[in-house]
C-alpha cells in the first residue's frame, strides 16, 4: 500500500490493513465513496458518516471524518439527531442489509416516509458476514445460509420498492462491478434534499459466494457483470431479485420533494407568523 | 403545574434543545409540553416510530452538540436499555427520564411505582455506571431534571430521572426561578487543535473533553472498546483500563455527585431510608412515631444511584435499625442491605405499587423496628 | 389544618380546571400548601371524571384524597360512587339539577345549585364549573374571595375572563345568601 495513494487522506490509514475478506466488495464500495465525496460541493468536515453493526458497520471507522458506530439497526435514528441537530451537515448512513432491513427495518420505512433529508447506501451482499453468514431480509428464496441449510423460504424485499414506496426522493441500484456508476448515484444522492437511497450489490465470497457455490470474489464480480442489465427509470416494483437471476441496475427514482425540515420551517411559519425564527440547528 | 410539564419546564431552563420520544403513559405529557413549546425557543421535537429509535435519536443530537433528552416509561424504557449502554460507552452527555409506572409487562400504566429502580442501573449489558435522580415533587421534577444535565455534562454520562406516576401527574406549586439563579454547566469542548485531539484521553476519575461534529476533528465514536484516539481495540489492557475509567469517574466522585436529604439521624434509633414518592408518605409515618416518642430519623435519597453506601455505612455505626419503605418488592433494600453489613436491623415495606404505602403501615413498623433493633456490640478500647 | 377536597362529574364540565383553580388560590395567591391529583385510568373514560385537591397550611406529604371532607359533585354517577368514601361530618355541595345524594349520613351537610342553569343564563353552558367554583369559595371559605376570583381571571381562555367572573359571582353570591 503506498502511503502516496491519493486516497489515503480520506481514510484513516493508521487502521489499515482493515478487516475485511479477500474479494469483499466492502473496499470497492468504500472507493466509490470517496471519488462521490471528493467531487462533492460540501466541505469533508461538513460530511458525517453513520454506521450500525455488522461487517459494512465497520466502514464509518475507516473513513477519516466524522464517523460514528452505532447500535445494531438504529444508524437511521441516530443519523435523524445528527441531522436535526446540525442541519448543515451531510449526513451519510453506510450500513449493511441485515443491519438496516431486519433490526433496523422500521427506522427506515420511518425515516423515509418523514423525507428526512439523509443518504443511506445499503451495502447488500444476500447475508450476515460478521456473525457467519446467516440469512438476511434481503437473501434469495432458495439460497443456502448458516441458519437456511435447506436453502432459503423466505421471499426477500426488494430494497429499491421498499425505498420508492416508503417516500424516498432517490432510489438507485448498482453493483460494485459498476464503480463509476456507483460514485455518481452516491453524488447526487448527497445532493438531494430529502430521503434518498443506493442499494450497492457486493459479494461476501467467504460466506455467501462459497456456499451457494458461486465462487471466490472475482467470479462473483463476473457474476454481476454477466448478469447485470442497465435501465434507469424501471418501476421499481420490476427490480426485484432473484437468486442468480438478472440483477437490474440504475437510478430508479429522482423526485422533489420537501424535506422534513424544510416542512417543518414551512408548516412552523404557517402556525407562528412573521415572528417565527427558521430552525437551523441547534445554537 | 403537574411533575411532567415541570420536568419539561426543567430540560428547557437547563438548556435542553433536542427531545425524542414516543408518546407512552403516563410520561406523555413531558413530549406534549415540548412539543409545544420547542418550536419557539429553537428547539427541536421529534417523535420517532418506538422508544429504540428515540433513545438513539437522542445521541445523534448530543454529538452535533445540543442538550437531548428522550422520556419514557415502563415498556419503552425496557425498549431503551441498549441505549443506556451506548451512551455509557460512548460517554455521551444525555437524559433519560423515566415516569414510572406499575409493571411487569403492561401493567398498570396509568398508576405509580418504583420498580425500575434496578433496571435503571443494571438495565444494559456489560459494566458501566450511571446517575440516576428521584424527585419527590413537582417543584423537584423541574429542579432535579437541570441537575440531571449538569451532571451529566461533568461526567459525561446518561443521567436518569426516575419519576413515578404519582409525581408526574401530581399538580403542586412550582416555583420557577429567574434565569440569572439557575446554574447551568456548559457542555466541556476541547480546547486542543484537531491534530493533537484524541476525543478520548482523560484525567484518572474524569470524563474527556469534547467535540461537536461538523468542526474539523475527523473524529469516530463506536460502542466497540476503544482507544484514545476513539478506534476499535482489543487489547485487554486497554479494555481494562476504559471499563474502570467508565466506573471511576462516577463512583470515586459519589461524595460530589450524591445528594441526600436528612432529619433528625444524628442521634436516631431507627431510620427510614426513602425515595421519591414514597419519601413524602414515610414523613408522615416518621412525625406520628416521633409525637409518640420515637427516636426515628429519615434519609431521603435524592440521588439514587451511586448509592450513598459511605453515608449509610457511617450511620450504622449508631442507628439500629433501618426501614426501606418503596414501591416494589424489594430493589434499593438490597442495596441497603449491603451497605449496613449486618450492623443494624434492616427492614422492608415492600409494596407492589398501584399507589403509594399507606402511611400506617410505615408507622407500625417504625414501632415495631425501635423494639427490635440490632444490639450494638460495645467496642473495645 | 389540612382540607381533602373531591370533585367529580363527567368530562366537558371542567372538573380538572374547577380543582386546579381552587389548588392555585390556595397555593399561589393565598400562600397555603395545595395539591392536585387525578384520577387516571380506564376509569377516567367513558364520561367520568374526578379531581382530589388537599389544601393545608403546612407540606402536604401524603398526596391522595381517602377520607374527603368537601365533596363537589357535578353528576350522578360521581356522587353515587364518590359519597361513601366522604367523612362522616362531610359538606357535599352538588349541581342541583343533575345530582341527587344517596345514601348521605347523618352529620353531612349539602349545599345545592342551579349551577347548569346559571351558567346557561349567563350564555355558556361551559362557565358551569365556575359558578361551582364561586359557590364552593362562598361555602367552604378554604380560599379567599379575591383569591379564588383572581385565579379564575387567570385560567379561562382569553376573552372569556368578564363572562367568567360573572359565573363566579354569581356563584359565590348564591353560596353566601346559603350560608
Amino acid at each position: 500500500m503506498s502511503a502516496k495513494n491519493p486516497r489515503n487522506q480520506y481514510l484513516r490509514t493508521e487502521r489499515m490493513p482493515n478487516i475485511w475478506c479477500p474479494g469483499c466488495g466492502l473496499g470497492t464500495a468504500v472507493n466509490c465513496f470517496i471519488s462521490a465525496i471528493e467531487d462533492c460541493e460540501t466541505p469533508l468536515d461538513q460530511i458525517s458518516v453513520v454506521s450500525g453493526i455488522g461487517c459494512t458497520g465497520r466502514v464509518a471507522g475507516y473513513l477519516k471524518l466524522d464517523s460514528f458506530h452505532t447500535t445494531h439497526g438504529r444508524p437511521i435514528p441516530f443519523a435523524t439527531g445528527l441531522k436535526l441537530s446540525n442541519p448543515k451537515l451531510k449526513v451519510v448512513v453506510f450500513s449493511g442489509d441485515g443491519d438496516l432491513f431486519a433490526i433496523g427495518g422500521n427506522h427506515f420505512i420511518h425515516a423515509a416516509r418523514r423525507n428526512m433529508d439523509l443518504t443511506i447506501i445499503c451495502v447488500n451482499n444476500f447475508t450476515y458476514g460478521m456473525t457467519g453468514g446467516q440469512v438476511t431480509p434481503t437473501t434469495p428464496i432458495d439460497a443456502f445460509s448458516s441458519t437456511t441449510p435447506y436453502g432459503n423460504i423466505e421471499e426477500p424485499f426488494n430494497l429499491p420498492f421498499l425505498a420508492d414506496c416508503s417516500g424516498a426522493v432517490y432510489v438507485a441500484r448498482w453493483t460494485v462491478f459498476h464503480v463509476r456508476q456507483a460514485a455518481r448515484a452516491m453524488r447526487e444522492a448527497m445532493h438531494k434534499n430529502g430521503f434518498s437511497f443506493i442499494e450497492i450489490i457486493s459479494p461476501c465470497p467467504t460466506l455467501y459466494g462459497r456456499r451457494n457455490k458461486i465462487g471466490d470474489g472475482l467470479k462473483m464480480m463476473q457474476a454481476f457483470k454477466d448478469n447485470s442489465v442497465i435501465a434507469d427509470e424501471t418501476d421499481t416494483r420490476n427490480v426485484a431479485l432473484d437468486f442468480r437471476g438478472k440483477i437490474i441496475c440504475g437510478k430508479f427514482v429522482d423526485r422533489e420533494k420537501t424535506s422534513f425540515l424544510d416542512m417543518y420551517n414551512i408548516k412552523m411559519a404557517e402556525r407562528f407568523g412573521p415572528f417565527y425564527e427558521p430552525y437551523e440547528g441547534i445554537k | 403545574m403537574d411533575g411532567d410539564h415541570a420536568c419539561c419546564e426543567g430540560a428547557l431552563a437547563a438548556g435542553c434543545r433536542f427531545v425524542a420520544g414516543y408518546p407512552i403513559t403516563p410520561s406523555t405529557e413531558v413530549v406534549e409540553r415540548i412539543a409545544a413549546r420547542f418550536p419557539s425557543v429553537g428547539g427541536m421535537f421529534i417523535q420517532m416510530e418506538d422508544e429504540i429509535a428515540s433513545s438513539i435519536a437522542m445521541q445523534g443530537a448530543v454529538w452535533a452538540g445540543a442538550k437531548a433528552m428522550t422520556v419514557t416509561s415502563g415498556p419503552g424504557f425496557s425498549l431503551m436499555m441498549e441505549h443506556i449502554g451506548y451512551a455509557a460507552m460512548t460517554e455521551a452527555p444525555c437524559v433519560f427520564v423515566n415516569v414510572q409506572r406499575t409493571g411487569p409487562s403492561t401493567g398498570l400504566p396509568t398508576q405509580p411505582a418504583q420498580a425500575d429502580m434496578m433496571q435503571a442501573r443494571w438495565g444494559s449489558h456489560g459494566d458501566y455506571e450511571i446517575i440516576a435522580l428521584c424527585p419527590n415533587s413537582p417543584q423537584e421534577c423541574f429542579d432535579l431534571t437541570i441537575e440531571a444535565f449538569n451532571l451529566a455534562e461533568i461526567y459525561r454520562v446518561p443521567v436518569m430521572i426516575m419519576m413515578d406516576e404519582c409525581v408526574g401527574h401530581m399538580t403542586e406549586k412550582v416555583v420557577i426561578p429567574r434565569a440569572s439563579e439557575i446554574t447551568v454547566e456548559p457542555r466541556h469542548y476541547t480546547t486542543q487543535k484537531p491534530e493533537e485531539y484524541l476525543p478520548y484521553k482523560a484525567e484518572k476519575n474524569s470524563a474527556p473533553a469534547m467535540v461537536r461534529v461538523g468542526n474539523g476533528y475527523r473524529f469516530h465514536v463506536t460502542g466497540l472498546t476503544h482507544d484514545e484516539r476513539g478506534y476499535p481495540s482489543t487489547s485487554l489492557e486497554i479494555h481494562d483500563r476504559f471499563v474502570n475509567r467508565l466506573i471511576d469517574k462516577v463512583r470515586n466522585n459519589a461524595r460530589q455527585i450524591i445528594m441526600l436529604d436528612e432529619t433528625d439521624t444524628a442521634d436516631a434509633d431507627v431510620v427510614v431510608v426513602s425515595y421519591g414518592i414514597t419519601s413524602r408518605v414515610a414523613v408522615k409515618a416518621i412525625q406520628a412515631a416521633r409525637k409518640n416518642g420515637i427516636n426515628v430519623g429519615h434519609l431521603r435519597l435524592m440521588t439514587v444511584w451511586p448509592f450513598p453506601e459511605k453515608r449509610l455505612h457511617t450511620l450504622a455505626s449508631h442507628v439500629k435499625a433501618f426501614i426501606m419503605p418503596e414501591l416494589n418488592m424489594g430493589q434499593m433494600y438490597l442495596e441497603l442491605q449491603r451497605c449496613i453489613e449486618g450492623r443494624a436491623a434492616t427492614y422492608l415495606i415492600p409494596h407492589s405499587g398501584g399507589t403509594v404505602h399507606n402511611p400506617d403501615d410505615i408507622y407500625q413498623k417504625i414501632v415495631y423496628a425501635a423494639r427490635h433493633p440490632r444490639k450494638k456490640k460495645e467496642t473495645a478500647k | 389544618m389540612t382540607s381533602e377536597i373531591k370533585f367529580g362529574g363527567f368530562g366537558g364540565q371542567g372538573v380538572i380546571l374547577a380543582g386546579s383553580i381552587i389548588g392555585r388560590a390556595a397555593s399561589i395567591m393565598d400562600h397555603k400548601y395545595a395539591t392536585m391529583t387525578q384520577s387516571f385510568g380506564p376509569e377516567a373514560r367513558g364520561g367520568a371524571c374526578s379531581a382530589q385537591v388537599i389544601i393545608s397550611d403546612d407540606k402536604i406529604l401524603y398526596p391522595y384524597v381517602t377520607r374527603p371532607k368537601i365533596l363537589v359533585m357535578l353528576s350522578q354517577e360521581a356522587c353515587n360512587r364518590y359519597l361513601p368514601e366522604a367523612a362522616d361530618d362531610g359538606v357535599i355541595l352538588i349541581e342541583e339539577d343533575l345530582v341527587h345524594p344517596k345514601g348521605l349520613k347523618p352529620g353531612m351537610k349539602v349545599y345545592a345549585i342551579p349551577a347548569t342553569r346559571f351558567a346557561e343564563e349567563l350564555g355558556s353552558k361551559m362557565t358551569l364549573n365556575v359558578v361551582m367554583v364561586g359557590f364552593f369559595t362562598a361555602v367552604t371559605k378554604l380560599v379567599s374571595y379575591k383569591s379564588a376570583r383572581e385565579t379564575v381571571k387567570s385560567s379561562v381562555p382569553l376573552g372569556t375572563e368578564t363572562m367568567n367572573l360573572m359565573a363566579f359571582d354569581r356563584g359565590y353570591e348564591y353560596g353566601q345568601a346559603l350560608t
